[in-house]
């Protein structure tokens, strides 16, 4: 099926304004927030810029990894008593992890004793330490002191962290799934022992997202396409949708597709959610999972002409997604009204533009969705600035949108009514302090 | 229907008026005065019909100690120019101008002889007989072997144009100063090698002298002295005192004050100046104490070349001798430099005074316009200072010597000019009248000083149009008391000064009739011939166009009541507005009382009861520069006029626009058409523009922009996409075409603020989203290698961001656009043919779509609410409608005021040091394919 195209007039794309910023030298893989005004941008350069999201002007510009970055975290300081900076640590494939000062641009600590690349940080904030990811596991505090740490895991090294209730964590290790969990040690005040508890291997190919969705759930995917939704408390499986990509599933659409899913068009590649629902971006399309549905509410089976990298649920329904095919596409979930008395082919299936549908799939595409509300995924808006990939993008509100790309730029997305408006303020303010408001006589 | 004030502007001299006015039988209304030189074939414009050179040039002259009076060269040099305008006659007349002579010689109670430092003398001149007048810049240049050293010499600027030699004395002073400081540096620097020379050579003499002194006096032991040796060293202790006097000559050359280099922008060059000075010190002692050893002495050492003469006694008799040339008077490279300055000087004021003076108000207004100048200016346009490419190589060599020097020096030569000045050196008309004019002027002027700005504003503004209306204005002389007033009011003004509905209403009414006067002189001009054949055929069918018709028509509905002084209708009309009402009130936040009267007298001012603007454009000189990218507010748009003033003007603008150019361009070309027929370059060169470079680019592009929209019918979308920021490329295989044609686009794109125009010429490798932030128009190569297939592919990916024109299949894939703006901009009908004309026109419309992005942008209320908790929508909604109502605008045109007012802002907000981050605005619109 080809990609849904919006065309050049998109009323609701708030996005009409762009800021180009340039700095690195090579892909750009990782976005993360410090604060409300403030993001930091790493890549295969090794080089982490911080800028302003509002102006886009580049604040820093951090040295000290010799290799590409390979994870990124931000850890900003839950303690009153300290004084509040902001830290950002990153991991490189030269073996070191590195803590930067975001408001001094300085380098704070640098470690350097890992056997192998670092794959993953996660900061648990509740605890004041962070975790870092690759063929063991370790425990570091604030002041980068390596509280504890795993034997010798895997090869491959740890793919994804994410922290679960209970001081628990949940590794992604190849197919596997580890529970770990920090237990305080009895001596030290500051010690964490660490315990592995779990080992889930419900996974039939290399997990390649973990996503953690409240304190009772969190989700898996895989290369092949499978989730899983786990319980967050006793890690049992609560659901599985292991072919929901399958075409078979839905006996509307062509058998000749489903044979031409290579498995790499499968793979779950990065996984979103909100209170209700999961979203999932595999291969090219985007995946509405319903965790109290327990099933797909709504797809859009080709979103991107090539595999989707990244997706984010926005506040207001809105979806928005990234592509290798260097596109950024803005969807909203909408509800689509049934139409009881015609039987024409539903809302979303109707979209994909399979109008030829049988007779037997349009009865059963009915009976299907006979008492629940159907949705689908509309376009409302699509922005192309990159020239390649579109690795990651970062909302950050009315600030709008910064996207990052394998073309080594980053653009900042402003909504364009917004930031005129601002800067008459901004105007009305200068005019203000040079006097010129004021009459001359 | 012609009426008699209109032609009356064109032809009538003030000579004949009372005349005329005298003869009862014809009613007012039909009496036009005959034009006094009618019977020689001239036109009206030609104020001195009688003059016997074709244009104005520039005279060097020497008052030769041999010959007496003598012209030494004319500029152009060019037989024709001078005519049978007698130059000889004319030397004598300007050089028998009592100037002030320089003094050298023995001065009472001094020994040696001492040179005078002396100021140039600038003395206006005039010549009935002749038909010519002359600015005169007199100065003197030293030759060691000229009477007192001293070889007077005078620039004189030749025009039949009285008053553009008494206009422009100011800045004809300033150029022919710059001439002169470089004719007398390398005047100086010539003066002391020969000093230098002839010390050696008495040093020689000397030696020569002694020597033989002293065999004398071996030869002859009989203790007495023969006349031969007394004679000997009689000749020797002259030669020791001319050596002692030529030291102290040379002393005083080196030791000149360099004053007259501290301000000016003139830095000669002079890079053995300081090795010069540092030797100077030692001179004398060195010659004192080794007063045999000559060739020795390290100040010679670096004119080694020279061998020493022995000096006679008696030198050549005063007449056998040959003058040094002015060339060998100064140094062969100042000369050149000079004769560049003098044709910089020719070039700059050829042309009408009109068209100068017009030129120089806009340029200073310009300059003052920090806020939106730089959107469609030229560059070059707004430098601080004219360019001057003749010395820029001087300037970075000899900068640090002379800064060194210029410090501890007093200030510039200050040229005063007072009338008195004038009177004792000229002997004819033109001082004595402008002192009657100055003094008939002074009454008004202090008038108009005293009462509120913004009618100093619309004084300065009706100025303006009074230059462009009026073929014969030029009857009053500017005077510095004027334009000092009016540097004063501008700087005054500032925002919130919006004046009140009823002034901007009474002000109107005048300013129309001005302009359909200006319409109708035109059509009345008694002979085609004298219109330029531009104009010729685009004056009728301007005037008929229906789309302008309608212009008019919708411009009524704000367009106020032409009654200037009716109090009565104002507040109703003010209520019935009652947009008007909320944008007036909240614009003016102190409403003055004086805001409300209204000022019927201000309004007619400019315009006497025949329709005549008397009022000449003053010479502005931008005094205060203290606005700080404030509101320089030029014509009184910017600051303080009312949105629905505005509309009157531009939306009945349409063809008055258009008019006011062509009106402009008659203008100042129609002189020189008719005063200097055989004066083959036609186009006026603009005062002060600086290189004829961007004067030629002008053309073209002009001519390239006319042939463009007469060729492509979807002229207009794709200059819209360019005003609004789209960013238009134009693709096509042949490199020439698509430079021509991005040539052609070029004036209709607005800058960004950097320092040049967002075009690209030429681009053959793929687009980025980069370049569109950088690059407003850009030509591509369409090629057919593989290259060439990503070139289309990027054009496919960022179409949205693009108006593609494909030159080679001629079609335009773009927005679509039904304003109003662009069809004035570029009517495919138009009858302009010339570029230069065009592009005036442009410039003239684009100049009312800046002051329309201005006041949008500088409007408070149109962005922020007027309360707290005003909602947004509201605000959204009165800027709306002000675009709409008040500035007129429909449709796409409401986009491209938006864009310039966003460039506006930015360019404002932006900090002087950072260079900002250029961002990229557009719009989800769809776009349209157009083919022939």
């Amino acid at each position: 099926s080809s990609v849904q195209t919006i065309g050049e007039e998109q009323i609701q794309n708030p996005y009409t304004e762009l800021l180009v910023l340039k700095g690195h030298q090579d892909i750009v893989r990782f976005l993360v927030q410090i604060d409300d005004y403030r993001f930091a941008s790493a890549g295969d350069d090794g080089i982490i810029f911080i800028w302003n999201a509002q102006t886009g002007e580049k604040l820093y510009e951090l040295h000290g990894h010799t290799h590409k970055i390979t994870a990124i975290a931000p850890f900003s300081s839950s303690d009153v008593t300290e004084e509040n900076t902001d830290l950002i640590i990153t991991a490189s494939a030269d073996r070191t992890v590195i803590v930067w000062d975001c408001a001094s641009g300085r380098q704070v600590q640098k470690v350097s004793c890992f056997h192998s690349t670092v794959k993953c940080l996660t900061v648990l904030q509740r605890l004041n330490v962070w975790l870092s990811g690759g063929s063991d596991l370790c425990i570091w505090n604030r002041k980068l002191d390596l509280l504890c740490k795993t034997s010798h895991l895997t090869d491959a090294g740890i793919s994804a962290l994410v922290e679960l209730p209970k001081n628990c964590v949940a590794a992604a290790v190849g197919k596997e799934l580890i529970i770990f969990r920090l237990i305080a040690s009895s001596n030290g005040s500051e010690g964490w022992n660490i315990l592995e508890v779990k080992r889930l291997v419900d996974h039939q190919d290399n997990i390649s997202s973990l996503v953690s969705v409240n304190d009772l759930t969190f989700v898996t995917g895989s290369h092949i396409g499978e989730l899983i939704v786990w319980d967050a408390l006793d890690w049992t499986k609560q659901a599985s949708e292991c072919n929901f990509w399958d075409s078979s599933v839905h006996p509307d659409v062509q058998p000749e597709i489903k044979l031409s899913q290579s498995p790499h068009e499968t793979s779950v590649q990065h996984l979103t959610s909100d209170e209700e629902c999961v979203f999932a971006a595999v291969g090219k399309g985007i995946y509405v999972y319903n965790l109290q549905m327990k099933r797909v509410i709504a797809c859009q089976r080709t979103a991107h002409d090539s595999s989707v990298l990244h997706i984010e649920k926005l506040p207001n329904r809105q979806l928005i997604s990234c592509s290798e095919d260097g596109s950024v596409r803005i969807w909203e979930l909408r509800e689509k009204q049934q139409l009881p008395a015609e039987p024409v082919p539903t809302g979303f299936f109707n979209m994909w533009g399979f109008g030829r549908a049988n007779k037997q799939a349009n009865q059963a595409a009915k009976k299907m969705h006979e008492n629940t509300p159907v949705y689908f995924l509309e376009l409302v808006g699509d922005l192309i600035g990159h020239s390649s990939a579109v690795q990651m993008f970062l909302y950050f509100g009315e600030l709008g949108l910064a996207t990052c790309s394998a073309d080594h730029l980053i653009i900042l997305w402003k909504d364009g009514e917004r930031e005129s408006s601002l800067r008459s303020l901004t105007l009305f303010r200068k005019l203000a302090q040079n006097g010129d408001l004021q009459l001359r006589l | 229907m012609i009426s008699a004030p209109d032609v009356v502007a064109f032809t009538r001299e003030e000579e004949l008026e009372d005349d005329l006015y005298r003869e009862p039988p014809l009613p007012e209304e039909y009496s036009v005065p005959l034009f006094p030189f009618s019977g020689q074939g001239a036109n009206p414009w030609a104020k001195v019909a009688g003059s016997k050179f074709t244009r104005d040039f520039i005279l060097i002259s020497e008052f030769s100690e041999q010959v007496g009076p003598q012209p030494l060269l004319t500029i152009p040099d060019d037989a024709k120019v001078s005519g049978t305008f007698d130059l000889n006659y004319f030397s004598l007349r300007i050089m028998s101008v009592d100037y002030q002579a320089s003094f050298v010689g023995h001065p009472p109670g001094s020994a040696y002889p001492k040179l005078n430092f002396v100021e140039d003398s600038k003395v206006v001149l005039g010549d009935s007989k002749e038909g010519a007048f002359a600015y005169v810049h007199h100065l003197t240049l030293y030759d060691l072997e000229a009477r007192g050293f001293v070889r007077p010499f005078c620039m004189a600027y030749i025009s039949a144009d009285e008053h553009k030699i008494m206009q422009q004395f100011q800045e004809l002073s300033t150029e022919f100063s710059k001439a002169s400081e470089c004719l007398k540096t390398g005047n100086r620097k010539a003066f002391a090698n020969e000093l230098e020379k002839k010390l050696k050579d008495l040093d020689y003499t000397r030696t020569v002298l002694h020597n033989e002194t002293e065999q004398q006096k071996k030869a002859n032991d009989k203790g007495y002295y023969t006349t031969q040796a007394i004679e000997k060293a009689n000749e020797l202790a002259s030669v020791e005192k001319s050596i002692i006097e030529h030291q102290d000559l040379l002393r005083q050359i080196r030791s000149y004050p360099y004053r007259k280099l501290k301000d000016s922008e003139f830095h000669p060059y002079e890079p053995e100046c300081a090795l010069d000075r540092a030797d100077v010190g030692n001179d004398q002692d060195l010659a004192a104490s080794n007063p045999t050893e000559p060739g020795e002495t390290p100040l010679y050492t670096h004119v080694p070349s020279y061998t020493p003469k022995l000096i006679k006694a008696k030198s050549a008799k005063c007449f056998d001798k040959k003058l040094k040339t002015l060339e060998e008077l100064c140094d062969v490279y100042f000369f050149t430099q000079t004769l560049d300055q003098l044709h910089h000087i020719e070039r700059t004021f050829r042309g009408d005074v009109c068209y100068l003076l017009t030129e120089q108000i806009s340029r200073a207004l310009l300059k003052q316009q920090s806020v939106t100048n730089f959107l469609f200016e030229d560059v070059s346009f707004l430098d601080e200072k004219p360019p001057e490419k003749q010395y820029r190589g001087c300037q970075g060599l000899g900068q640090d010597a002379i800064d060194e020097k210029c410090s501890e020096e007093s200030l510039a030569p200050k040229v005063v000019i007072s009338l008195g000045s004038y009177k004792s050196s000229v002997e004819c008309v033109p001082i004595k009248m402008e002192q009657e004019m100055e003094d008939s002027e002074e009454p008004k002027m202090s008038e108009s000083v005293i009462s509120e700005h913004q009618e100093n504003l619309d004084y300065l503004d009706a100025d303006i149009k009074g230059s462009i209306s009026s073929g014969e204005s030029i009857e009053v002389l500017g005077t510095e008391k004027s334009g000092s007033g009016l540097t004063k009011s501008e700087s005054q003004a500032s925002l919130p000064v919006m004046p009140s509905p009823q002034a901007g209403r009474s002000k109107v009414g005048s300013r129309r009739t001005v302009s359909e006067d200006s319409i109708e002189v035109l059509s009345t001009c008694p002979s085609e011939s004298l219109i330029p054949e531009d104009f010729k055929a685009s004056y009728p069918s301007a005037i008929n166009e229906e789309p302008y018709a309608d212009d008019d028509e919708g411009g009524l509905r704000f367009a106020p009541r032409a009654n200037p002084g009716a109090n009565d209708g104002q507040d109703d009309a003010s209520k019935q507005e009652s947009l008007v009402q909320v944008d007036a009130a909240c614009c003016i936040r102190k409403e003055s009382p004086n805001f409300l009267e209204p000022l019927p007298e201000l309004g007619q001012k400019p315009c006497e009861e025949d329709g005549v603007v008397r009022i000449p454009p003053q010479p502005y000189r931008p005094a205060e520069q203290g606005l700080r990218g404030g509101f320089p507010s030029h014509d009184g748009l910017s600051a303080g006029l009312l949105p629905y003033e505005l509309d009157s003007r531009y939306l009945s603008g349409g063809r008055e626009v258009s008019k006011s150019s062509l009106d402009e361009c008659s203008d100042s070309t129609s002189y020189i058409s008719s005063a200097a027929s055989t004066c083959s370059d036609r186009t006026p060169s603009p005062a002060h523009l600086g290189s004829a470079a961007g004067d030629r680019h002008r053309k073209r592009a002009g001519q390239n922009a006319l042939r463009f929209i007469r060729q492509y019918p979807f002229a207009h979308p794709a200059i819209y996409s360019l005003l609004s920021g789209r960013t238009l490329v134009v693709l096509g295989e042949d490199e020439a075409m698509v430079k021509r044609l991005v040539t052609a686009l070029s004036i209709f794109v607005p800058n960004c603020g950097a320092y040049a125009k967002p075009v690209k010429h030429w681009v053959t490798s793929p687009l980025h989203l980069v370049d569109f932030q950088k690059w407003k128009l850009i030509g591509l190569q369409r090629a057919m290698s593989p290259a060439g297939v990503n070139v289309l592919h990027a054009l496919s990916r960022y179409s949205r961001y693009l108006s593609i024109l494909d030159a080679d299949s001629k079609t335009l894939r773009c927005p679509l656009y039904k304003g109003t703006v662009v069809a004035r901009l570029a009517d495919h009908r138009t009858q302009i043919k010339r570029g230069s004309t065009y592009y005036m026109h442009v410039q003239s419309i684009l100049t009312q779509l800046c002051s329309k992005a201005f006041l949008f942008t500088f409007c408070h209320h149109l962005h922020l609410p007027i309360s707290e908790r005003e909602p947004e929508e509201s605000v959204v909604s009165r800027r709306m409608n002000f675009l709409k109502l008040q500035l007129g605008l429909s449709n796409e045109d409401i986009k491209i005021v938006q864009y310039l007012a966003e460039l506006l802002k930015l360019h404002y907000i932006q900090e002087p040091g950072q260079g900002g981050n250029p961002l990229l605005r557009f719009d989800y619109v769809p776009s349209f394919l157009y083919k022939i």
